[in-house]
C-alpha cells in the first residue's frame, strides 16, 4: 500500500485494522515494541494520516480530526491491553522457569544437638525450680570431710569402702573425685539461712570400668530439704510431684527399705511407668529417706529442731530406661550420631 | 549372702509351696535387695545303684576302662526310675570303686549341670545305660579323682532311692545383697528373723535351740591389747572350747555338702566344714586350731613392728602395729577375725581341736582386712559388727557337731573372756515415730514393732525406753528405731504430701547463661559430648599452658583405671580432640563438637587438701572449714569446641567450606552474644596452635583486659598427634570468667529514624597491621556520626605497594536530628581518616 494522501474513512479503518492485526500477532514484548513502532510509532501509517491533518480544509478537519483521534485512541488501547497480557503471561513463564527442587536444597547450615544427659538434667531443675526450689553447685574434686566425714561415712565404715572412691594423690592431702552430690547438699546447709529446698545436678566419678550399664564417670540430682516439722510423708509426696512431672501421670513412686549413710530412715527409689521400652515395670531409679541427725549436725543444725528430706537419682540411667538407650558406652564415647538424634530436646 | 531354703526352714515357717521367687519377695520387702538364686541345676531319675560286677577291660587308646553291672532298682523289682531294667550295664572310667559298693548312677533321661544330657550311648563296645557319677558332675564340689562312694560319705541308702533328695540336691538358695548397716542378716539366723517379720511366721532362734553348757574352762587365754585402734578395745569376747579325738576319716554328710555349696562355699574338711557352717548359721565367724600343734596358751595381742606371719593361704605378711593377733608361745598363729596362721591349721591328721568364737573390733578387723587386702567370711561379718552374746553359743554348737559328726569328745578345757557391757537404753519420745515419718502409728503398733525385732521395751513418762538386741549395733538413736517401725509396718503406709517450698528465685543468672551458651552453639551447628576428665600429663602439658617449658601443676588420680591418663584436666581440648578422633575413625569426618565442663586448675607451688579431716557430727569452726574450702583446687567451668572437617558440605549448587580459624571465630562470637559479654579478639599465640592463625580472647575488666581463651586452628603436628587429618578449628574458653563479666544492666540507644548516608572507604596500611586496629581508628576518628564500619575487603597487589595491603570499609552515617548532607558525612570520614593515618601511617587509596 502506498502513502495515503487523503483522510478517507476506508483509509483510516485500514490502517487500524492493520494495526490491531499486528497487536494481536504480537506474542512477546519484543514483538510488540515493534509493532508498536510500526503501527503506532512516527511513519507509522496513522502517524502520516495525522500529518495530513494540515492540509485538510477548514470545514473537514472536525470530521477529519474525529476519525483520526479515534483511530489512534483504539489503536493506543490495544496496544496497552496487550501489554498487560504479555507482560502478566511473561512474569508467569518467569516464575515457572524459577521452579526448584526444594527437596535437594543446598544448606549452608547444619544441625547441631546438646546431650541428652545434660537436656535431661535441665528439665529436672525446671520440675523443682517450678516447685520453689533453687539449684545448688559445688566442686566435683572435693575434700573428704565433705564427701564422706560430714555425710556420715565413719572412715572405718564398710559403707565407705563400698563407694569406689578415686583418691587424689597425695592420699594424705584427703581430696577425692566426688562419689555422690551429696557434699553440695551439705554445703547448702553450712552457706544458706534455713529453711533450704535445693537440687544439685552434677557429675560424680566411682571407680567402675566402663561396660554396657557402668561409667566411672557419670551424674546425679540430689535434693535436699531441711524445715521444721518435714516428714517422710513430704519426701514421697515431692517425688511423686517430681516423676509426674517428668514421666507423666501414670508415673508412681515406690519406697523400698534400704541403708544409706547419711539418711535414717532410709529409702530405694523405684518408679514405675507403664510405657517404657521393656514393658510396666518398677525400675530402681535411686536412694532416698530423711536426712541422717549427724549430718544435720555435721552443719550445726539441730536436728531436734529441724528436719529433712533427701534424694538422689541417676540421670545417665534415666536417659537409659526413658529412652531405651542399651549401651553405656553410647552416652559416653561422643559419637554425634547419639546426641543428634535427640537433637534439642529429650 | 545366700540362704539355702531348707535351712532357712529349719528356723522360720516357710509359706507352703514358696518358690524361691517367693523367698525374694518377702525379703524385699524388709529390705534386702535381691541378687540371684542358686540351684543343682540337674534333674532325674538320679538314684542310688550298687555295683554288681565291674569288668576291667584295657583298650587300644591304653586307658582301662570299667564294664559294670550296676543294680538300680531295689531286689525284687524289675523296673528302674527310667523305665529300664533293674540292672544296668555302665561303662566307667574310674577306678576308686568296686563290686558291692553304693553309687550315685545318672539314668537316661537325666540332666546333669552344663547341661549335660544323659543317654544310653555306644562306647568302648558296649552299650553304655546311665553313668555313674562323680561328685564334680553332680555340682556338689571339685572332687574329680573318681565317682562318687556313698560310703565315703558315711551313707549306705536302699538301692533306687532318689539320689537327688538324699544329697540334698533338690534345695535351692535365694542370694540376697546385705546393706552394711545389718551385719546380723549375714547369718541364717538373721535372715531367718527378717524373714518372719515380712511375713508374720514364727521364728525359732537357733541361739536359743542349744543345750546349756558350761564354757570350759583351765585353757589359759590372755588379752593384751595395749595399742587399741580408735580407743577401742580390740576383743570383747574370747571363748575357746577343745574338743578331743575327733576322727580324721569321717566324711562331712551330703547334708552339710550341699547346703555349703548352695551358700558359696566349698566342702574341705569335716572340721573346717563345721566351723563354716556354724559361721552361716549364727553369723559367728569360728577359728579352729589343731590343738597339737599349739605351743602353750594363746595371747591375743598387737603386731610389733615388723613382725610376719604366714597366713592360711601360704602368703608371708608383714604386719603392722594395728593389726591384732592371736599367738601362741610360737608367736603370731593367727590374724585376729581375718585369715588364720598355716602352722596350726586344722589338716588331714588333726585330732584335737581348740575352737575359738570371739568378738573382735569392727574398725580394727576391717583396717587389718583393708591394709592385707584379704577380705575374708569372717572379716565380713566382724567389720559389719558380729552379736557378741552369740559368741558362746556358736562354739558350743561347733562342739556339738565334732561330737555329733566327727566323733570327737568334748573336753572341759576351754575359756570365756567376756566384757561387754549391758546396750543402753535408747529415749524414744511418745509420737517422735509419727512425727518423723507423717503417719500415726499406734503405741501398740511401736511397741510391737520392736519387740519383734527383739528390742526390750519399757515405759517411761516420756515415752519408751528401748533397749536394742545384742545383734543389733546399728540401733543408736531414736532415727535408727523410727526407720525400724516405718520398715516392719510398710513403707506403703506412709501417705504423700507435698511440701510448700519458700518462693525461689529460679536460675541464677549464670545458671541461666550457660543453658543459653551450650543452645546456642548447638543451634548453630555443634554438637555437645561429654569426655572424661582423666588425661596424660602431655596432655595437661601441651593445652593446660600457653606456652611450654614449665611443668604445669596438675591433679594427680592415686587410684587411676587407665595408667596412661591418671590426670585430672586442665583443658577440655584433649578429651574433646580424642572424640573427634573416634569419630572419624567410625567414617564422621565432618564434625562441630562442643563440651562444657569443669577442669582441674591448681596454681603452681601450693599443696592443697588438708592433712586433717574434722569429725563427723559436729559443725567445723569456721576457721577449719575456711581451711577445708582453702585447699579445694580452683575447677573453673571451660567451654571447648573442636571443628574439622567441612562445615559446609559439597551439595548440588554449593561447594564444601572447610572448618577452620574462621569458624572458630563464629563459635567465640556465638558464645558472646549467648552470654552477653563483649569478647575481645586480637593475634595471640599457644603453643598447640597455628602460631599465625591464633586469636587471643579477652574481656573487658576493671583491671584492665583478661584473657579468658584462645581461637583459632591447631598446630599441625598436633593434629597429627592426635590422628586429626587437616585443618582443626579449636575454641577453649573460660566461661566461667566470661560469665562474671555478665550481667550488667544494658543502657539502650535510642534508634536514629532520620535517612543514612553511606561511604566506602579504602585505606592503605601495613600489611601487619591487624584489620580491627585499623577499624577502631576510624571509628575513634569519625564521631558520633558514624554508625557503623564494616570491614568489606582486605587488597594486596597489583596498585598497593609490596607489603602494604588495602582495607575497604562500608561506612554508613547517620544523625539524630537532620538528613545528613553528602560534604557532612565525607568530613567525618577524613576525620576517621586522620586518626587512621596518624595511629598506622594509613593513606587513602585513590
Amino acid at each position: 500500500m502506498s502513502d495515503p494522501t487523503e483522510i478517507t474513512e476506508p483509509v483510516v479503518n485500514a490502517a487500524v485494522d492493520a494495526a490491531l492485526a499486528a497487536i494481536a500477532a504480537a506474542t512477546d514484548s519484543t514483538a510488540l515494541k515493534v509493532v508498536r513502532s510500526e503501527h503506532a510509532g512516527e511513519g507509522s501509517p496513522l502517524a502520516t494520516l495525522n500529518a495530513l491533518m494540515r492540509s485538510v480544509p477548514k470545514d473537514q478537519k472536525a470530521v477529519a480530526g474525529k476519525l483520526i483521534g479515534q483511530a489512534r485512541g483504539r489503536v493506543a488501547q490495544a496496544l496497552s491491553a496487550r501489554e498487560d497480557e504479555i507482560a502478566t503471561s511473561e512474569a508467569r513463564a518467569q516464575l515457572a522457569a524459577e521452579t526448584v527442587d526444594v527437596t535437594a536444597a543446598a544448606s549452608t547450615w547444619r544441625a547441631g544437638a546438646r546431650h541428652p544427659i545434660a537436656l535431661l538434667q535441665e528439665r529436672i531443675a525446671d520440675v523443682f525450680v517450678g516447685m520453689g526450689w533453687e539449684i545448688a553447685e559445688g566442686p566435683e574434686l572435693e575434700s573428704e570431710w565433705f564427701n564422706f566425714d560430714a555425710l556420715n561415712f565413719d572412715e572405718d565404715h564398710p559403707a565407705r569402702a563400698m563407694q569406689d572412691t578415686f583418691f587424689i594423690e597425695p592420699t594424705s592431702a584427703h581430696l577425692v573425685l566426688r562419689t555422690h552430690t551429696s557434699p553440695v547438699q551439705l554445703r547448702s546447709l553450712l552457706n544458706n539461712e534455713l529453711p533450704v529446698y535445693r537440687i544439685a545436678p552434677g557429675r560424680v566419678y566411682r571407680t567402675d570400668e566402663l561396660d554396657a550399664t557402668h561409667t566411672p564417670v557419670f551424674h546425679q540430682t540430689e535434693g535436699i530439704a531441711v524445715d521444721k516439722g518435714l516428714t517422710m510423708a513430704h519426701l514421697r509426696g515431692t517425688l511423686d510431684h517430681f516423676v509426674k512431672a517428668m514421666f507423666g501421670d501414670e508415673a508412681k513412686v515406690r519406697l523400698r527399705p534400704n541403708y544409706f549413710p547419711f539418711t535414717e530412715p532410709s529409702a530405694e527409689l523405684d518408679l514405675w511407668h507403664p510405657t517404657f521400652k521393656g514393658g510396666a515395670r518398677w525400675i530402681e531409679w535411686g536412694g532416698c529417706g530423711m536426712v541422717n541427725a549427724n549430718v544435720l549436725r555435721s552443719a550445726g543444725i539441730d536436728p531436734d529442731v529441724y528436719s529433712g528430706f533427701a534424694f538422689g537419682v541417676g540421670i545417665d540411667r534415666a536417659v537409659m530406661f526413658r529412652n531405651d538407650v542399651k549401651d553405656m558406652h553410647d552416652m559416653v564415647e561422643g559419637d554425634v550420631r547419639f546426641s543428634q538424634q535427640f537433637g534439642m530436646a529429650v | 549372702m545366700r540362704i539355702p531354703l531348707s535351712w532357712l526352714a529349719e528356723y522360720v515357717d516357710l509359706e507352703p509351696g514358696s518358690t524361691p521367687e517367693d523367698v525374694h519377695a518377702a525379703l524385699v520387702s524388709v529390705g534386702f535387695e535381691e541378687e540371684d538364686i542358686h540351684r543343682f541345676e540337674l534333674t532325674g531319675p538320679i538314684v542310688v545303684g550298687q555295683v554288681l560286677s565291674a569288668e576291667p577291660e584295657p583298650q587300644s587308646n591304653g586307658k582301662t576302662i570299667n564294664w559294670c553291672q550296676v543294680r538300680v532298682a531295689p531286689e525284687g523289682t524289675e523296673t528302674a526310675a527310667d523305665g529300664g531294667p533293674a540292672v544296668h550295664g555302665i561303662v566307667c572310667g574310674a577306678h576308686n570303686f568296686g563290686a558291692g559298693d553304693k553309687v550315685v548312677v545318672t539314668l537316661p533321661g537325666a540332666v546333669l549341670p552344663g547341661p549335660f544330657p544323659i543317654a544310653a550311648r555306644k562306647t568302648y563296645g558296649h552299650v553304655s545305660d546311665g553313668m555313674i557319677a562323680s561328685a564334680r558332675e553332680l555340682g556338689l564340689g571339685d572332687e574329680h579323682d573318681g565317682i562318687l562312694r556313698l560310703a565315703d560319705l558315711g551313707l549306705d541308702p536302699e538301692i533306687g532311692t532318689d539320689a537327688i533328695r538324699l544329697l540334698g540336691l533338690d534345695d535351692a538358695a535365694v542370694e540376697i545383697n546385705v546393706t552394711p548397716d545389718r551385719g546380723y542378716a549375714f547369718s541364717i539366723r538373721g535372715v531367718a528373723r527378717e524373714y518372719a517379720h515380712a511375713t508374720g511366721a514364727a521364728f525359732r532362734d537357733p541361739a536359743l535351740a542349744l543345750p546349756e553348757t558350761a564354757p570350759g574352762a583351765g585353757f589359759p587365754v590372755v588379752i593384751d591389747d595395749r595399742a587399741p585402734v580408735r580407743d577401742r578395745a580390740g576383743v570383747n569376747v574370747f571363748v575357746t572350747r577343745v574338743v578331743r579325738g575327733v576322727d580324721p576319716g569321717r566324711p562331712t554328710p551330703a547334708w552339710m555338702i550341699a547346703r555349703l555349696k548352695l551358700a558359696g562355699i566349698r566342702s574341705i574338711s569335716l572340721i573346717v566344714d563345721i566351723t563354716n557352717y556354724v559361721m552361716l548359721e549364727l553369723g559367728q565367724p569360728i577359728h579352729a586350731y589343731d590343738l597339737d600343734t599349739l605351743s602353750g596358751g594363746l595371747t591375743v595381742r598387737r603386731a610389733e613392728p615388723g613382725e610376719k606371719l604366714t597366713t592360711l593361704d601360704d602368703q608371708v605378711r608383714t604386719l603392722s602395729p594395728e593389726d591384732l593377733l592371736i599367738t601362741d608361745e610360737s608367736g603370731p598363729i593367727g590374724l585376729a577375725g581375718v585369715m588364720g596362721g598355716a602352722t596350726t591349721e586344722i589338716g588331714a591328721e588333726t585330732r584335737n581341736v581348740l575352737v575359738e568364737a570371739a568378738n573382735f573390733d569392727p574398725v580394727s578387723i576391717a583396717r587389718t582386712a583393708r591394709r592385707h587386702k584379704l577380705p575374708s567370711e569372717a572379716s565380713k561379718r566382724f567389720e559389719r559388727g558380729v552379736d557378741p552374746a552369740v559368741a558362746m553359743v556358736a562354739a558350743a554348737r561347733v562342739v556339738q557337731l565334732l561330737v555329733e559328726l566327727a566323733g570327737g569328745e568334748a573336753d572341759d578345757l576351754g575359756s570365756l573372756h567376756d566384757t561387754t557391757t549391758d546396750a543402753s537404753p535408747i529415749e524414744l519420745p511418745a509420737g517422735f515415730i509419727s512425727g518423723l515419718i507423717g503417719y500415726d502409728y499406734s503405741t501398740d503398733e511401736v511397741r510391737s514393732a520392736l519387740a519383734e525385732i527383739g528390742a526390750s521395751i519399757e515405759k517411761t513418762s516420756e515415752g519408751l525406753s528401748v533397749t536394742p538386741p545384742s545383734w543389733r549395733p546399728d540401733l543408736t538413736d531414736k532415727w535408727t528405731l523410727a526407720e525400724e517401725v516405718a520398715r516392719l509396718i510398710g513403707y506403703e503406709r506412709i501417705p504423700s504430701v507435698l511440701p510448700v517450698a519458700p518462693p525461689g528465685r529460679g536460675l541464677t543468672r549464670t545458671q541461666a547463661l550457660r543453658r543459653t551458651v551450650a543452645n546456642t552453639l548447638a543451634a548453630a551447628g555443634h554438637t555437645e559430648v561429654l569426655a572424661y576428665p582423666f588425661v596424660s600429663a602431655h596432655a595437661n602439658e601441651l593445652f593446660g599452658a600457653v606456652t611450654g617449658g614449665k611443668a604445669v601443676a596438675q591433679i594427680r588420680v592415686a587410684n587411676p583405671l587407665d595408667g596412661e591418663a591418671p590426670f585430672l584436666r586442665r583443658s577440655i581440648l584433649p578429651g574433646l580432640l580424642q572424640v573427634a578422633h573416634r569419630n572419624r575413625s567410625r567414617g564422621l569426618t565432618d564434625l562441630a563438637i562442643f563440651e562444657l565442663g569443669v577442669v582441674f586448675r591448681p596454681e603452681p607451688g601450693v599443696s592443697y587438701g588438708s592433712p586433717i579431716v574434722p569429725p563427723g557430727a559436729v559443725r567445723p569452726s569456721e576457721q577449719v572449714l575456711a581451711k577445708l574450702n582453702a585447699g579445694i583446687p580452683p575447677q573453673p567451668l571451660f567451654l571447648g569446641v573442636v571443628l574439622t572437617g567441612n562445615m559446609v558440605r559439597h551439595q548440588p549448587g554449593q561447594a564444601a567450606v572447610a572448618a577452620g580459624w574462621r569458624d572458630a571465630l563464629s563459635a567465640v562470637a556465638q558464645v558472646a552474644l549467648a552470654a552477653g559479654v563483649e569478647i575481645h579478639v586480637r593475634q595471640g599465640a599457644h603453643q598447640a596452635m597455628h602460631p599465625g592463625r591464633t586469636a587471643e580472647l579477652t574481656v573487658t575488666t576493671d583491671a584492665g583486659e583478661q584473657v579468658v581463651g584462645y581461637a583459632g586452628e591447631l598446630l599441625p603436628a598436633v593434629a597429627r598427634e592426635f590422628e586429626l587429618p587437616g585443618v582443626v578449628g579449636v575454641v577453649e574458653i573460660d566461661l566461667s570468667g566470661v560469665l562474671a563479666r555478665a550481667g550488667a544492666t544494658l543502657t539502650a540507644k535510642p534508634i536514629g529514624t532520620m535517612p543514612a548516608a553511606t561511604q566506602d572507604l579504602s585505606l592503605v596500611v601495613d600489611a601487619s597491621v591487624p584489620a580491627a586496629a585499623v577499624r577502631q581508628a576510624v571509628i575513634d576518628g569519625a564521631g558520633k556520626l558514624l554508625e557503623s564500619a564494616d570491614l568489606v575487603d582486605d587488597y594486596r597487589g597489583h596498585g598497593v605497594p609490596d607489603g602494604r595491603k588495602s582495607l575497604t570499609f562500608a561506612l554508613r552515617f547517620r544523625a539524630a536530628d537532620r538528613t545528613l548532607t553528602a560534604a557532612e558525612a565525607s568530613e567525618a570520614k577524613l576525620a576517621g581518616v586522620a586518626v587512621a593515618a596518624a595511629r598506622f601511617d594509613a593513606t587513602l587509596r585513590e
